[in-house]
């Protein structure tokens, strides 16, 4: 599926490589530099996040899945109806969706992670489905079609409000992004980690050699759907509005589209894929709104036909052969 | 207790229809799912195609149903042989991951083709005139469209039944099921075999597409809506069987039509609570083996 050249893992080099912070800082100058882009930029941002928890369970654990916006719908609207109800306040509602979703991941994953294949896909497209169509007749909790919104989100820690031009939200979907970039790194580096490209690459040997392959998948399934929580209450944060869309299974399909563009398997997958399909759909995606669907089906499959790695792998390729023709 | 009985009847009979459709549409499916081990999503995509082309063939060139009928057929099966050859076929090693999504890109594309050239609204269906009617039957009106549907689809699952259990197309059809690299050591063509099932499975998934597009209305946003259905009566039914999916398919069709008729504000909960049940009691479906 990926081939070893490309896999970081746990038998590379865990150090950080100084390129490693290019994206932080194109982050940080982007914010200085195109002031009115920052609504678009706060979704990309989301986006990454939501894209990193997927290329936790898809790119290193191997778990396909179609229905990866339950978790972050999930999220958003939990973090939503809290705002509405109980208490306004961001970081609260951030812990408690990321604490749901993760819970709602659990319990899912129980289920989804014993069957394999098609079975497992399509269990991921039900369980999404579930949560649409809650989502859509609770309209008492969630305003149904017609969204959930007037309720205000308090200053972050009392200090910094949320702006109009989303500065404030820009730098608060940063933080986290950041965090979770870095819970998620450390996850890859570590031998829980190598376990999971393991259960990936050779399920038969990890039973051989005694691994609990379902548990960690149980565990990893976990994680990703309470950081895919997490990127959905931050966006209910920056839009301070839930639609149902978040629930949708072409939300899921967008999502697995922007990673696959970025290449998956590989961190920064996650983070080249939504930046360039955002921008790209920012631009032409209003002007030929047909076009742009025919323009995806067409890009993954010439992506699967011939460059399986994404951008980033056909860089790796380019990378590898002017090296090759310098020496 | 009369109203109850015949809302009884009506439902049995409408999911009835509605599972022989689903059954028509997605036996293809289970069959490339077991002979190929291919997760073919944009299976809806032929059934959709099916239903364009013989309602264009309807309203455009006044062509007679059964007649469009089989012009989806053959037109579809063709065109499938063709996207087999070109891309399939490459695939067929390769994992899940990139048979996914193959099969989404191809749902994209065929979504925003059918709406390029139809627009978003749904087909008009023009039934001819000796489907419009009722039928009569132990002095109960049953709408004669859906009595032909049950009754073709029957035909067709006899038909089909004969071919995989009887003939020698067949034989060598459950042979690769059981055990590939057996069947291809004893000579037997298997890449062929795959091409010409794929062929079939596209074709009755166009029929079944154009014979319920009274049912399952034909519009571009069709391959994404119906996928999960066709997806539960697999994996409920088993891999490449006939009879499994038949089961499920009719259990799936009744059910379904009995909550939207009785339960309208749950919508279709109830069907994916039950599926889940089941396939934590039974991973591999009803008739899988494990």
């Amino acid at each position: 599926m990926i081939s070893p050249a490309h896999a970081a893992g746990y038998v590379s080099d865990p150090r950080m490589r100084p390129i490693e912070w290019l994206p932080w800082v194109i982050a940080v100058i982007c914010y200085f530099a195109a002031p009115s882009y920052l609504p678009l930029g706060s979704f990309i941002l989301i986006m990454i996040l939501f894209a990193l928890s997927l290329d936790l369970i898809l790119g290193y654990a191997g778990i396909i899945t179609l229905g990866h916006a339950a978790y972050f719908g999930f999220g958003a609207y939990v973090s939503g109806i809290l705002a509405a109800r109980v208490t306004a306040d961001p970081l609260i509602g951030l812990v408690v969706a990321a604490f749901a979703a993760g819970l709602l991941g659990w319990l899912t994953g129980m289920v989804i992670l014993r069957t394999r294949a098609l079975t497992l896909l399509m269990l991921t497209l039900a369980i999404t489905s579930i949560c649409f169509e809650v989502a859509n007749k609770a309209t008492k909790w969630t305003g149904g079609a017609d969204g959930l919104g007037g309720f205000a989100i308090k200053p972050i820690l009392g200090l910094f409000k949320f702006d109009l031009f989303n500065k404030t939200a820009y730098i608060y979907c940063l933080v986290f992004l950041f965090l979770g970039w870095w819970l998620v790194r450390r996850l890859i580096y570590s031998p829980f980690g190598a376990s999971l490209t393991g259960v990936r690459e050779n399920v038969v040997r990890m039973y051989a050699v005694g691994a609990p392959v379902y548990q960690r998948l149980v565990i990893v399934y976990t994680i990703s759907a309470a950081l895919a929580g997490i990127a959905g209450a931050l966006l209910t944060h920056s839009t301070q509005f839930v639609g149902l869309k978040v629930l949708s299974f072409e939300f899921s399909g967008d999502l697995l589209v922007m990673l696959i563009l970025g290449g998956v398997g590989r961190i920064y997958g996650a983070f080249v894929g939504p930046v360039v399909y955002l921008v790209a759909q920012d631009s032409l995606a209003k002007q030929f709104p047909e076009y742009w669907y025919f323009g995806i089906g067409l890009m993954l499959v010439l992506v699967v036909m011939f460059a399986r790695g994404g951008i980033l792998g056909i860089l790796d390729v380019l990378l590898s052969r002017f090296r090759r023709g310098k020496r | 207790m009369q109203s109850f009985v015949s809302s009884l009847v009506s439902v049995a009979f409408h999911g009835l229809a509605y599972g022989m459709i689903l059954y028509v549409i997605s036996v293809g499916l289970s069959v490339t799912m077991g002979l190929m081990g291919f997760v073919n999503l944009a299976h809806g995509v032929f059934a959709m195609a099916g239903g364009y082309v013989m309602l264009t063939a309807m309203n455009r060139y006044d062509v007679p149903f059964l007649l469009a009928l089989s012009i989806a057929f053959v037109s579809v099966a063709a065109a499938s042989i063709l996207l087999e050859r070109l891309l399939y076929a490459r695939l067929y090693t390769a994992g899940d991951l990139e048979q996914v999504l193959l099969t989404i890109g191809l749902i994209f594309m065929a979504v925003a083709v059918a709406r390029l050239i139809y627009g978003t609204l749904q087909q008009p269906v023009h039934l001819p005139a000796y489907l419009k009617g009722q039928f009569s039957l132990l002095g109960r009106d049953f709408p004669a469209y859906r009595v032909f549907l049950i009754a073709f689809s029957a035909v067709l699952v006899a038909a089909l039944w004969f071919g995989v259990e009887r003939t020698r197309w067949g034989a060598k059809v459950r042979a690769t099921v059981d055990n590939r690299p057996m069947a291809q050591a004893i000579g037997i063509n298997t890449s062929r075999l795959f091409t010409i099932t794929f062929a079939l499975g596209s074709g009755l998934a166009a029929l079944g597409g154009g014979l319920g597009a009274d049912i399952t209305a034909i519009q571009p946003t069709y391959p994404f809506e119906h996928l999960v259905y066709f997806l539960i009566v697999v994996a409920i039914g088993g891999l490449g069987s006939l009879r499994g999916p038949f089961v499920a398919a009719l259990l799936i069709g009744v059910s379904d039509t009995a909550c939207k008729y009785w339960v309208p504000q749950f919508g279709a909960f109830f069907i994916y609570a039950a599926t889940i049940a089941l396939l934590l009691w039974r991973p591999a479906g009803l008739f899988g083996k494990a």
